[in-house]
């Protein structure tokens, strides 16, 4: 009951100005909207590359690192200097037992999916045509699951690689260079010397054009042919993980149960991360920047509310009003302020974000890549809130001590 | 007759450091008893107004004791003289001070919304007798803002009684006022005094109100040079 006045006050000061209480809170409306609306495209884009990315990269890939030859003995306590040559001693590419280690990595929570893969490095010819380029050799069900290569394909269907061993998915790059159509024939040569001719039963097109000029699928047996081994032969093991941000910390449970090397996709594509930080960086600077004018808006207004209003604040202090009851009626203002301005800019974001949805940028992005993301709706709330507090708690400590002597006395 | 002494100094010394160092309060010692009705009179710079600030508890930068009913204030939190404030003493300016924004009653109420002694409930109706008191219940629920100079400083009285203050403080609370308003406000101070048994501490320069007090302190150059000065 005490202090319910402190708020009447504060509350008749803001209806009786009200057009200077929207200056300000508009100022917040821009600065919260802006911030949403950046955020939630930073956030779209990042969510479209990694999708995109995650359609060529898996999260982590098991595979055999290449091993060098180690010298017959050490240097004998920096006495005698040993020279010595090493050389890559890798005889064979392929994982031992590797559906014994596919069961195992299965097992772990985290794990969503797990495919084996033969990739070989071959030559593409067509009549006196040739690229070079990889083929993955695939289980076309564990493949799809893990890259969705269907959403990928332009022409011919994923499923006719599992009804033709002799099949062959090309990348729309291969396919527009050696000027291949579906059920054409292509000769396709191996690192390994071995020429096979193989049928397209269909094209695929990531918007990656480096991938879509190299790559292509084939059945696992077929690639395992290609490379002279037999049919339990895999030279890589990929994992989908649940929550592929964390990759790193799941790459080390995998290493503990196989000698080979785990890869992820955080250290393959460090540039692709880095670049995500960087914009990651760049918007809470951006928004900062904004919100700081917004606050700079509050600060005037409650500042300039207090200059007119000493006379009232040293009758306030006469009549048994305290410092810290000050504070509160100014301080509620401002977060009036902050509270009317972060609603209205979190509406306007979101309405933002929506229409921005909206918009049909066209091929290969599609619709403009955006998303409604919770957590930059709340850290928007909190964020106009909380600066609109700091920008009043200024002016208002400085009300709380003016000397109510010095005004009566004028 | 002896009755129970309301407020009290001792010794009070005060200086102004700007310009130059300037004693303003020379060992002031006098009491104030209930329900005396006091006037302190002076030239303009004898120090009567800043000693009257001294005894509001709202200037503190003085040496020497100040009692207000038997407490001992020159040691108190600011928060604690502010809380002694809303309680004990009502004030009454020159000028009437009241939140432009708020009808007249709210304004009357405000102190005592804060104090929180009393319902909100309660405290209007006692807010609306005041008011009627002071012959202006009519005007209660207008804009503080919309009213006559005169009908402003009873609102301003109104307030400075709503919650039975010990004393009431008023530093030149007719200066603004016609004769007409100047004689009502002095039989309200009358009549608080006599009948209300609350103690009125008044710094003017208007002679007749002075002579309508109990007592009139005399000051000069920072001294008190009568404590009842015949008029």
């Amino acid at each position: 009951m005490k202090s319910k006045v402190n708020y009447e006050i504060a509350f008749t000061h803001i209806l009786t100005r009200k057009k200077l209480t929207l200056v300000a809170a508009a100022g917040v409306t821009i600065g919260i909207a802006l911030y949403i609306f950046a955020n939630s495209i930073v956030s779209g884009v990042d969510s479209y590359s990694k999708i995109n990315m995650f359609k060529t990269i898996p999260h982590l890939a098991i595979h055999v690192e290449d091993k060098l030859s180690e010298p017959l003995t050490d240097s004998l306590n920096g006495n005698l200097v040993l020279i010595s040559n090493p050389k890559i001693i890798t005889t064979k590419n392929t994982i031992n037992n590797p559906y014994e280690l596919m069961g195992a990595i299965s097992t772990f929570s985290f794990v969503k999916n797990v495919a084996p893969q033969v990739n070989v490095d071959l030559f593409y010819n067509v009549g006196k045509s040739q690229m070079k380029g990889t083929a993955s050799g695939i289980k076309v069900e564990a493949a799809d699951a893990m890259f969705d290569i269907t959403s990928t394909m332009k022409a011919g269907d994923l499923q006719g690689l599992s009804s033709d061993l002799n099949g062959i998915i090309v990348g729309s790059g291969i396919a527009k260079k050696l000027n291949l159509q579906l059920n054409d024939n292509i000769t396709v040569i191996s690192s390994f010397g071995v020429t096979k001719v193989l049928k397209v039963v269909g094209i695929f097109s990531t918007d990656n054009q480096q991938v879509d000029e190299s790559k292509s699928y084939i059945n696992l047996s077929t690639a395992q042919q290609l490379i002279q081994e037999s049919s339990s032969s895999v030279t890589d093991i990929y994992v989908q993980l649940s929550n592929p941000d964390s990759s790193a910390f799941y790459a080390q449970q995998v290493e503990k149960i196989t000698e080979y090397q785990v890869d992820d996709w955080q250290i393959t594509n460090a540039d692709q991360l880095a670049q995500s930080k960087m914009t990651g960086m760049m918007t809470p600077l951006i928004s900062f920047s904004i919100m700081l004018v917004a606050a700079f808006g509050i600060y005037n207004i409650i500042n300039m509310t207090i200059s007119q209003k000493m006379n009232d604040i040293a009758i306030l202090k006469a009549n048994g009003f305290k410092g810290k009851d000050i504070i509160t009626i100014f301080l509620s203002e401002a977060f009036v302020m902050g509270f009317v301005g972060t609603f209205l800019g979190v509406t306007i974001g979101a309405v933002m974000v929506h229409l921005a949805k909206g918009i049909y940028v066209g091929p290969p992005i599609g619709y403009f890549p955006i998303q409604f993301d919770p957590g930059i709706f709340i850290s928007g709330i909190i964020f106009g809130l909380v600066v609109a507090l700091g920008a009043g708690y200024f002016p208002a400590r400085k009300a709380s001590k003016v000397d109510p002597v010095e005004i009566f006395r004028r | 007759m002896n009755r129970e002494v309301i407020l009290e100094t001792q010794n009070l010394n005060k200086f102004f450091y700007e310009p130059v160092k300037f004693q303003v309060l020379k060992d002031i010692t006098f009491k104030v008893e209930k329900g005396e009705f006091v006037t302190i009179i002076g030239k303009s710079g004898c120090g009567k107004s800043t000693l009257l600030y001294c005894l509001s508890t709202m200037d503190t930068d003085y040496q020497g004791e100040l009692y207000i009913n038997s407490q001992q204030t020159p040691n108190m939190q600011k928060d604690h003289l502010a809380q002694l404030r809303g309680e004990s003493i009502g004030f009454v300016f020159q000028f009437h001070y009241l939140l432009p924004e708020f009808t007249c009653l709210k304004n009357v109420m405000i102190p005592a919304l804060k104090l929180g002694k009393y319902s909100p409930g309660e405290i209007e109706d006692r807010a609306y007798e005041k008011l009627k008191m002071l012959g202006i219940a009519e005007q209660a629920q207008k804009q503080a803002s919309k009213l006559s100079g005169g009908q402003q400083q009873r609102v301003a009285i109104a307030r400075a009684l709503i919650n039975d203050p010990a004393i009431i403080m008023g530093d030149e609370p007719t200066g603004n006022l016609d004769s007409k308003n100047t004689q009502i406000v002095l039989e309200i101070f009358e009549q608080l005094s006599q009948e209300f048994n609350q103690s009125i501490i008044a710094v003017t320069h208007d002679n007749n109100f002075a002579r309508a007090s109990d007592r009139t302190i005399e000051m000069e150059d920072g001294r008190i040079i009568s404590h009842d000065k015949a008029l």
